[in-house]
């Protein structure tokens, strides 16, 4: 069986802490060149290899990272 | 299957816990006390015990953990956590009791206080987030802090001749026939993560056998403290802390 996954992240919440990049398997996620409101370089999905797996979401401190998962 | 497709609300697998107030932490980018309040949460969430649990806060940077988990709190003078827990404990027996308290707060100013909590045994549960420093009054030595290691107290790193030896809190405390699960968990991984909400959970579900005093011992970071990013700070943590402090169940007397 085999998952897709996609993220939404609260960017203006985000602290660009890193430690979803870290965390990610499929390197799904990576910080922005733009910052927000706070001055932080906040984390955005990239490409299509996200598999839902929760990686980033769980390490994230500051629960910004909501996770999708379907099954295809 | 694009990504709208994917983006619906039954699709989602994980989301910010329901305890976990609006209110935006003061906590460091990267800060391990985010993560830990989250499991909290979610164990206090998936048992059911919203209206029945009492968090006591400590004196450190998680001074103001009320503000983000929605349970009933009340504050500590610095280390006397699991004092207050304790007339908590004894005046409310149906209420899960817990105290959140740093290294600082727990094995230095308060070591007189969790010694004799977990030697009367408690019901109660000990989350302990020892980040081997003072995070909230500028990174000074605290007795966890590793040998070697600079601080602003210990510029040119922990000398023991000078500042004595770390202090295993964890392991002396179960020579202590008051306590009943001791474990040392992280933060730092999604599988670290699960097992530190299983171990939560576990804790939380023992104070309720009323066989003694719980005690979670998270290896965490203190990135700015430490003054390195987060996540050279969990690098950090997993080649030094871990050395010392190593993860994984200490004791369980239900074994
Ligand atoms: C009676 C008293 N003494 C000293 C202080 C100063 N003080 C505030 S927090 C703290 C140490 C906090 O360190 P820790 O418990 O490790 O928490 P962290 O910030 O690292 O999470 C100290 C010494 C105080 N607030 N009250
Ligand atoms: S872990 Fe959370 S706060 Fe940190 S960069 Fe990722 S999304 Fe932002
Ligand atoms: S859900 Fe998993 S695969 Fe998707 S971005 Fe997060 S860590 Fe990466
Ligand atoms: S000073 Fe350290 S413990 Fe305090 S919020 Fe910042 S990183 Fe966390
Ligand atoms: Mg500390």
């Amino acid at each position: 069986m085999a998952f897709k996954g996609a993220i939404e992240i609260d960017a203006q919440h985000c602290k660009g802490c890193g430690v979803c990049v870290a965390n990610c398997p499929t390197g799904s996620i990576s910080l922005s060149r733009m910052v927000n409101g706070k001055g932080y370089n906040y984390a955005e999905m990239v490409g299509d290899a996200c598999i839902g797996c929760s990686a980033c979401a769980l390490v994230c401190p500051d629960s910004v990272i909501t996770v999708y998962r379907v099954k295809i | 299957m694009d990504t709208a497709d994917i983006k619906k609300p039954e699709n989602i697998v994980y989301r910010k816990p329901a305890l976990i107030t609006d209110n935006v932490m003061h906590y460091c980018p990267g800060c391990s006390h985010g993560v830990v309040h989250k499991l909290i949460a979610e164990v206090i969430d998936e048992m059911g015990i919203q209206e029945s649990t009492i968090g006591i806060c400590p004196v450190g940077c998680s001074v103001f953990a009320y503000n983000y988990i929605d349970i009933d709190w009340e504050e500590a003078a610095h280390g006397r956590a699991p004092a207050l827990a304790t007339a908590t404990k004894r005046l409310c027996p149906d209420k899960h009791v817990f105290t959140y308290q740093g290294d600082g707060d727990l094995a230095s100013i308060g070591t007189a206080e969790i010694i004799h909590a977990c030697s009367r045994g408690e019901n109660i549960v000990v989350i302990f987030i020892n980040n081997g420093i003072y995070g909230m009054t500028g990174g000074q030595m605290a007795p966890t802090t590793l040998i070697g290691m600079k601080t602003s107290t210990t510029p040119y790193g922990r000398d023991p001749k000078l500042n004595g030896f770390p202090m295993v809190i964890a392991d002396m405390i179960s020579h202590l026939d008051g306590t009943a699960f001791i474990t040392r968990q992280s933060v730092h991984t999604a599988a670290a993560v699960r097992k530190a909400k299983s171990a939560i959970r576990k804790a939380f579900e023992y104070s309720e056998k009323n066989i003694g005093l719980s005690f979670v011992e998270i290896v965490s970071t203190c990135n700015s403290g430490w003054k390195m990013n987060p996540v050279d700070a969990n690098k950090w943590m997993v080649e030094n802390m871990f050395r010392k402090y190593p993860i994984g169940d200490i004791k369980d007397i239900l074994k």
